[in-house]
């Protein structure tokens, strides 16, 4: 109880009586999180309807994106954004690197999830669209992706667990999140690394595991069940909302 | 009404059409037959925009098909039935009909839905409305794709091998629906092994072999009386 152990019960008092700091970084994590998936979503679908065109220019341009941003590693990025952006004069607040870095970064591979998707839906649904007068554009909007929701809702959902993880790179940009305050507040204080982690990770959990659980839920309904346009309206919303 | 004028496709260097002609009249039933790989399903899918010839024109109306104007030309004039359905998934029968209607005619739901019921009506499904279309056999989904291509109430209607993938039973109820539709007024091109339908509907038939118009004719002289010899041969394997 009182002894100095990684666990001692003193330090978990000292952890609760400082709660509201832990709590802040909880909020700041949700919040980038929150932005940055949507902005993963809006980046990775409007390139991923780029590479389901016939121009080689946007084929091209998404390749690139692709590419470059699932080849580098995120930390290289984020301090980029952090450390070499301000000498061209861009000076970005850390809350606002974590919506852009983890966003950017997410939407690559939401452009290959959007990608995969739209190609397994058989032509002939295309086809269709198209002799009845549809644009591509329209016939995506209407007609493809809805159909592409079943197929990729578990990967997108990995996805989004994946990008509340890794926000947690803010941390060392001092990015005010969960982990920087769990962290700051052991390093800066009483040494107590141990309860600060475990409670970190308990709150990370909490984001991730009902939104893995949520998502399988859903999968298995659509699954049994071929109609789904007022649902899969609410999907897309609640999807976007995560 | 459509004119496909010195139209030659290549699918690679696989030669399809060769300089390839044909005229349909405004409120024509015309009948494409012929061997599988002559053409005939390129051939229609030219005048819709589906092919883009690699050469020649397809005018439809005197106006000319463009890669350009090809979706304005085929909103205006043009539906198609195709052989494997291609309902949407996703939707009920009467969303795979109203919604050609909502979104690019600009109807609205209740104008929608009343065209839409109309035409299950003419097909006999208006008691699928709410169905969705796994739930249907394939003659009936095909039957929901004909009112589909009817609602939009083009002047022109595209089949492609309409029933090659039903079951056999289920080949008369679209057949019957097709023989209804040709005495109305619409243009029917239908590319068909249903000798049967091509003899009691057709004002005219166009055999096709190796992608190019082998004879064509009225039913009754190209049965009866085929001049070619692809078409005898052809013939003399089909009907039994």
């Amino acid at each position: 109880m009182t002894g100095n152990g990684p666990f001692a019960w003193w330090r978990w008092q000292r952890l609760f009586s400082d709660f509201s700091l832990i709590l802040g970084g909880f909020g700041r994590t949700l919040l980038v999180a929150a932005l940055a998936l949507l902005l993963a979503l809006v980046l990775g679908t409007i390139l991923g309807l780029f590479s389901a065109s016939h121009s080689k220019i946007l084929h091209a341009i998404t390749r690139i994106y692709v590419e470059i941003f699932q080849n580098t590693p995120l930390v290289i990025q984020i301090f980029f954004y952090y450390n070499a952006l301000p000498y061209a004069g861009v000076v970005l607040s850390s809350f606002m690197i974590g919506i852009l870095g983890v966003g950017v970064y997410h939407g690559a591979y939401v452009a290959e999830v959007i990608r995969a998707g739209i190609g397994s839906i058989p032509g002939g649904q295309m086809e269709a669209a198209r002799s009845q007068g549809f644009t591509n554009f329209q016939a995506m909007v209407y007609i493809i992706l809805p159909q592409t929701i079943k197929i990729i809702l578990p990967p997108l959902t990995n996805l989004a667990v994946n990008l509340i993880k890794n926000t947690s790179i803010l941390a060392i940009i001092a990015g005010g999140d969960l982990m920087y305050h769990a962290n700051s507040w052991a390093s800066n204080g009483t040494l107590s690394y141990g309860p600060a982690y475990v409670v970190a990770g308990v709150l990370y959990f909490i984001l991730c595991f009902p939104l893995a659980v949520w998502a399988r839920r859903y999968e298995n309904k659509l699954k049994n069940r071929e109609f789904v346009t007022a649902e899969t309206v609410e999907l897309i919303s609640e999807v976007i909302e995560c | 009404m459509i004119k496909l004028v010195d139209v030659d496709k290549y699918f690679g260097s696989l030669h399809v059409l060769k300089n390839y002609n044909l005229t349909v009249g405004e409120g024509e039933k015309l009948v494409i037959i012929g061997p599988s790989g002559s053409g005939k399903s390129t051939a229609i899918r030219c005048i819709n925009g589906l092919e883009e010839p690699t050469s020649g024109h397809v005018y439809i109306n005197n106006e000319e098909l463009t890669h350009k104007n090809h979706i304005e030309l085929v909103r205006r004039h043009c539906s198609m039935v195709f052989q494997q359905f291609n309902l949407y998934p996703h939707m009920s029968v009467l969303r795979n009909i109203t919604l050609a209607l909502t979104k690019l005619q600009k109807k609205t739901k209740a104008e929608a839905d009343e065209i839409a019921y109309t035409y299950l009506d003419l097909v006999g499904l208006r008691e699928k409305a709410d169905s969705y279309p796994a739930m249907l056999s394939g003659g009936q989904q095909q039957r929901v794709a004909i009112a589909r291509a009817l609602a939009t109430q083009r002047k022109i209607l595209l089949f492609d091998e309409p029933t090659s993938a039903l079951d056999p039973e289920m080949v008369q109820e679209v057949l019957d629906v097709m023989i209804k539709l040709s005495e109305q007024s619409i243009t029917m091109v239908v590319v068909t092994h249903e000798m049967g339908f091509a003899r009691q509907v057709a004002d005219r038939i166009v055999f096709m072999d190796d992608g190019v118009i082998v004879e064509e004719g009225t039913p009754d002289a190209f049965f009866s009386n085929p001049t070619n010899e692809r078409t005898r041969l052809f013939l003399s394997k089909i009907l039994r």
